[in-house]
């Protein structure tokens, strides 16, 4: 006999956390870009892994060959050789881990500087309210990249520094965003019944506003790591991010554009590692975002 | 009105002595040295770096610094380290070529944005939004260093687009309107490739805005009462969701004026982008100072603006 399990509804019993989880694995798109977040951050690691135990693998990423100079794609070098012949194959997965450890980091900072800032505005409202929100809006006015670029040419070209010059720069969109929840939580019961026990400022805002404001942080969380990567290829593009000869995306496609008419490989593939990676944390992003949202867009 | 235009203009100094702040603070707070050599040079000699120090008040306080860099600015004084002109004729020399380029950029951004996010909301849920929000997060993660190159290739090979500069160099054109259109021909490869995440950025917001306003209580009357569903669509409900459209000016123009310096730099485009790259590399701190200040202070007028239009077409905002 065949017995079918009904899909289950979404029962009103269920908690937010799992309704918002249900929704997201609902999301083929989304499953598929997590997916691919993961497979990244594999590769990653496992070829950081490999660059540290020294086994070149599937070539040596800085072993030079100038027999084998701006080879097209071949059996022997998958992706083809650059100007120095050098594996680009070997490159790209090398130069994985400086894309992902820039997002992921640079990320932590702002979010760090960005939920603080965003708390105590958010919290204590009034004069302190304006005074931070006033500075916010100063430094929204200015061009990102332009105000990165020209930070981390001053402080010098490092992936450290770069971390740090785009977690300064960018936290001012997640400072917004947890400004607005907190000055919404602020008014809600549990929080005038904890102020009423007469607990302190930062114990209300970190055990008991925090966690509820988890959800939309999450979002932009995820949300700023593809721009982070964007802002570390452009910035190795103009010769301004991680040194040679450490490979990373960009600086192939700026060391490669010397090349272009003759050997397209050299920007194509870097290119697109760019792209598959920004695009699988957006749509992570997003469809995190349509899970967490509390009216769904659908309906 | 005029009451809310002065609240605006009074908070917008405001903004713009945080923005005066900002922009100084990051030249001087960087560890680094501000001298156009290496700080520990052997060849040049105490007397040079002295002079050197006098010139741009190095050797005060940073609050006097401060007063120095920003009275100098205004007034016109500031100078370039590198050629000594007034940095302020050499933005203004770049001023033209910019706004063009950003504003173009932004034309394209809010026009091809529009199209999108209708068509998304139009259909939404359904494959042809799926698609068009899937081309929007690739359009938004374009890398717009590599798109650059990658159709300089094709059009190289196969086109008679112009990839360099802003002009045809070595023609005379017969009158004003064919040096406008060749100026303009020029614009449009690097505007539009400066444009491509901010169309995906826009067509979001629209079309996020779209179906929210699709919620609303008077598009259902709309449709009770029998209109069919284009009139809804485009009469009733696009009308005030359009909202996106003004708060993007505001929010496009830093990216738009951020991207441009990895455009400008690539097709060879002389504006303030490649005025700041080239100060970048020459340590140029004044014209650094001068030009992210002037760079915001064009964003805070465009989002000045963007209030004001806002304002202007929106009779539900309340101008006090």
């Amino acid at each position: 006999m065949i017995t079918t399990t009904p899909e289950p509804l979404e029962a009103a019993a269920a908690s937010p956390m799992e309704r918002s989880l249900r929704r997201f694995r609902a999301n083929k798109i989304g499953l598929c870009a997590l997916g691919m977040v993961g497979l990244l951050a594999v590769v990653a690691v496992a070829f950081f892994v490999l660059d540290v135990l020294g086994i070149p693998w599937p070539m040596d990423p800085d072993a030079t060959n100038l027999e084998r100079k701006l080879l097209p794609p071949d059996s022997v070098n998958w992706l083809g050789t650059d100007n120095l012949g050098r594996d680009v194959f070997s490159r790209l997965l090398n130069g994985a881990y400086i894309s992902l450890t820039v997002g992921f980091v640079a990320v932590f900072v702002s979010l760090f500087i960005g939920v603080t800032v965003g708390a105590v505005a958010g919290y204590f409202g009034k004069w302190v309210d304006n005074l931070i929100m006033r500075f916010v809006d100063a430094i929204m006015c200015f061009p990102t990249f332009f105000l990165i670029l020209t930070a981390v040419a001053l402080v010098g070209p490092s992936i450290f520094n770069i971390i740090i010059v785009i977690g300064l720069v960018s936290w001012t969109g997640t400072a917004r965003l947890v400004r607005a929840e907190f000055l919404t939580l602020r008014e809600s019961a549990y929080v005038q019944a904890a102020r009423a026990l007469g607990q302190r400022g930062p114990k209300i805002i970190f055990r008991h506003m925090l966690p509820n404001a988890a959800a939309p942080i999450l979002v932009t969380a995820v949300l700023g790591v593809p721009e982070a990567i964007l802002a570390e290829a452009g910035l190795s593009f103009l010769g301004f991010g991680v040194q040679p000869p450490q490979a990373t995306w960009g600086n192939i496609i700026a060391d490669g554009k010397t090349y272009i008419l003759d050997a397209w490989w050299l920007i194509l593939f870097p290119g697109l590692a760019i792209l598959i990676a920004a695009l699988s944390f957006y749509l992570t992003g997003d469809a995190l975002r349509q899970a967490v949202e509390t009216r769904s867009e659908r309906q | 009105m005029t009451v809310f235009i002065i609240r605006r203009l009074l908070a917008s100094v405001v903004l713009l002595f945080f923005i005066s702040l900002i922009s100084f603070f990051i030249i001087t707070l960087t560890p680094g040295s501000p001298y156009p050599w290496g700080e520990l040079n052997p060849k040049v000699s105490e007397d040079v770096k002295r002079i050197f120090r006098e010139k741009f008040h190095l050797d005060k306080p940073l609050h006097e610094q401060y007063g120095f860099i920003m009275r100098d600015l205004f007034s016109g004084e500031l100078r370039s380290i590198k050629d000594e002109r007034p940095v302020l004729a050499k933005i203004a020399e770049r001023l033209p070529a910019t706004l063009a380029l950003n504003l173009g950029a932004l034309a394209l951004s809010l026009s091809f944005g529009l199209l999108l996010g209708v068509y998304g909301a139009r259909h939404a849920g359904r494959p042809p939004d799926v698609i068009t929000s899937v081309l929007a997060f690739v359009f938004i993660a374009l890398p717009g260093f590599w798109v650059s190159y990658l159709l300089a290739i094709g059009l190289v090979n196969y086109g008679a687009v112009p990839i360099l500069g802003t002009h045809t160099i070595g023609v005379t054109f017969a009158n004003g309107l064919e040096v406008f259109l060749d100026r303009w021909w020029h614009v449009m490869l690097p505007a539009s490739i400066l444009a491509i995440g901010g169309v995906a950025v826009q067509s979001r917001f629209i079309r996020a805005s779209m179906i929210e306003t699709l919620r609303e209580d008077y598009i259902r009357t709309a449709r009770a009462k029998g209109l069919d569903e284009n009139a809804v669509f485009y009469r009733h409900a696009l009308r005030n969701s359009v909202r996106p459209l003004i708060t993007g000016i505001g929010m496009l123009l830093p990216a738009l004026i951020g991207g441009a310096v990895i455009i400008e730099n690539i097709f060879a485009y002389p504006g303030m982008g490649r005025l700041g790259y080239e100060a970048v590399l020459e340590r140029d701190y004044p014209t650094l100072v001068a030009l992210n200040f002037v760079t915001a202070a064009l964003v805070l007028l465009g989002n000045l603006l963007a209030d004001v239009l806002y304002a202007v077409v929106d009779p539900r905002v309340r101008l006090e």
